[in-house]
């Protein structure tokens, strides 16, 4: 085994649980969540025994110590995804709580019944369903950007919806988490900015596998959930540009996103906490100081080759399986491959995996339009993190083929 | 019928205590998913479909001299192979007989995580389609 990889699986307690096997699971779900390193782990147990004080509200030690952990994830978080200032960073409970948010306070502001809302035919529901409901309430149109049938945008697409002139917010995938495709969005978010339309990621899967800079990108709002990215679950980021944000009302009312309130109305906090209303969830949100650390401290040159040899590996090999169909080959990938096979349903084939101590995606993957796009009724996928090994892809592969074996 | 439930699903039981590991199981559970009769197309029909996220389940009853007979069918071979187990534990049953009825046996032959509420393969909400429609027809 690659001696940097042992270091890093050594830091995550999930690889010690044998349950009377021979080998600790191998776990190749993590685009729908990562195990966590001991660091966040420790940490979180830590914070809850002495420093469980609701964030922002009193005055003694406890509540000043639980306030700097959840500010310092907030740090953390803005210096990670370099936006300029603290302020533009909201957290929210998830991804999809941050798109629901977006898409209430953006279409409340800026979106009206002539209006219209652009995604690509790759989103999540969770990037969907929301823009779905928003151009319920307001009479908006929602248009998509194609997928081809290799996974990647019809860009000329894109820029003649654009070119109507009514999209007022774009809002896609930095990498689907079907397709695993590194999308083009500093290219798509100049031509929606060239046409005066302001752009979203959403990062769920993309803030794991890629270095995000929105500044970079230029994007306006960008969201991403910690739980994916090594951090407890029930933590998420809505990045916002913060002229932006200043714009936009509050969703939810409550505690802390006030700032002075009378019998029959009240004033609002300023951004970010405006858009936090309630007790955070944040031990949690203060983890993901931590684990942007672990994740930091993996990006070397010499992890991400030994990633992209597992990626390459992987596909590979599944194209020697006779009837197996991959999708979203038509550009870099991130180490994430969905496919299927003629004759054996996909959940039969994460059933026989299982049985064989490989925990895998199969389904639906909450993106239904796009995966009867591609004419199936669901897929398998296999989605890596810097634990996993090259030992474990082979292993994947034979059981793979023993499962394929059995159903056909 | 000769066997009451309770019978059929001891047969059931001593049948698997034949397989020594998971593989020979599965590979029986497959073989009984082939030879389960596949629906009929115009049968099919959306009312009959039970959506899980992960496999499709059709299922139609038929309510005849004060019994039940089923004929179900999934897009999933291993869904499939477990719906054959249930067809012969309760096809020809009366509500009553059903009603009184519970799956422990799918515990004990080894194959509960496919019955179980956590996997959405559409088995958990074809027993509760099956408990309904006894329920309907013992009133």
């Amino acid at each position: 085994m690659n001696a940097s990889v042992e270091k890093i699986r050594e830091q995550f307690p999930y690889l010690g649980r044998l349950d009377g096997k021979v080998m600790p699971p191998v776990y190749f779900d993590n685009a729908a969540t990562s195990q966590k390193p001991k660091s966040v782990i420790d940490l979180a147990g830590a914070w809850l025994a002495c420093a469980n004080a609701n964030v922002h509200r009193a005055i003694y030690g406890m509540a000043a110590e639980a306030t700097e952990h959840y500010e310092a994830g907030r740090e953390a978080v803005r210096g990670f995804i370099n936006a300029a200032s603290k302020d533009e960073i909201v957290f929210t409970s998830g991804t999809t709580a941050s798109v629901n948010l977006l898409a209430n306070i953006f279409g409340a502001r800026y979106i009206g019944p002539e209006d219209e809302i652009l995604v690509s035919e790759g989103e999540h529901h969770s990037n969907l369903v929301p823009w779905q409901m928003l151009c319920e309430r307001s009479g908006a149109g929602l248009r998509f950007i194609p997928v081809a049938s290799d996974g990647g945008w019809d860009l000329t697409a894109a820029e003649r919806i654009l070119a109507d002139g009514k999209v007022r917010i774009v809002s896609v995938a930095h990498i689907s988490n079907v397709l695993g495709i590194v999308n083009p969005v500093e290219e798509l978010t100049a031509m929606a900015h060239r046409h005066g339309a302001c752009v979203h990621i959403d990062g769920a899967q993309g803030v794991v596998h890629e270095p995000v800079d929105v500044r970079r990108i230029g994007c306006d709002f960008y969201s991403f959930s910690g739980h994916k990215l090594y951090a407890l679950t029930g933590t998420g980021v809505l990045y916002g540009r913060k002229d932006l944000l200043e714009t936009l009302p509050p969703w939810m009312g409550g505690g802390e996103m006030v700032d002075t309130v009378y019998f029959d109305r009240a004033t609002y906090a300023p951004v970010p906490l405006r858009f936090e209303a309630g007790t955070p969830n944040f031990i949690a949100a203060a983890t993901l100081k931590p684990a942007i650390e672990f994740v930091t401290s993996v990006r070397t040159p010499q992890l991400k080759a030994y990633e992209e040899d597992m990626t390459s590996f992987l596909v590979h090999e599944l194209r020697q399986i006779s009837g197996l169909r991959l999708y979203g080959t038509g550009g870099r990938k991130a180490p994430l491959v969905s496919f299927t096979v003629d004759g054996a349903h996909h959940s039969d084939i994460a059933a026989l995996l299982d049985k064989m101590n490989i925990a895998v995606r199969s389904g639906l993957m909450c993106s239904e339009p796009l995966i009867s796009k591609f004419g199936q009724t669901g897929m398998v996928r296999a989605s890596l993190a810097p634990y996993n090994t090259m030992e474990e892809c082979e292993y994947f592969v034979k059981s793979l083929r023993r499962a394929v074996k059995m159903l056909i | 019928m000769d066997s009451s439930i309770k019978e059929t699903q001891q047969e059931i039981v001593d049948e698997f205590s034949a397989f020594d590991d998971w593989m020979d199981k599965y590979e029986y559970l497959i073989e009984l998913g082939k030879s389960l009769p596949v629906m009929d197309g115009q049968n099919k029909q959306e009312d009959k479909l039970i959506k899980g996220c992960q496999s499709r389940v059709w299922l139609d009853t038929e309510f005849r001299e004060g019994r039940l007979f089923f004929t179900a069918d999934s897009d999933a071979i291993i869904t499939k192979g477990i719906i054959s187990l249930l067809i012969r534990v309760y096809n020809g049953r009366t509500p009553a007989e059903i009603l009184a009825a519970d799956n422990a046996f799918i515990d004990e032959i080894g194959l509960r995580e496919n019955l179980s509420p956590t996997r959405a393969n559409g088995l958990v909400s074809m027993m509760d389609r099956i408990r309904r429609d006894a329920e309907k027809y013992s009133k």
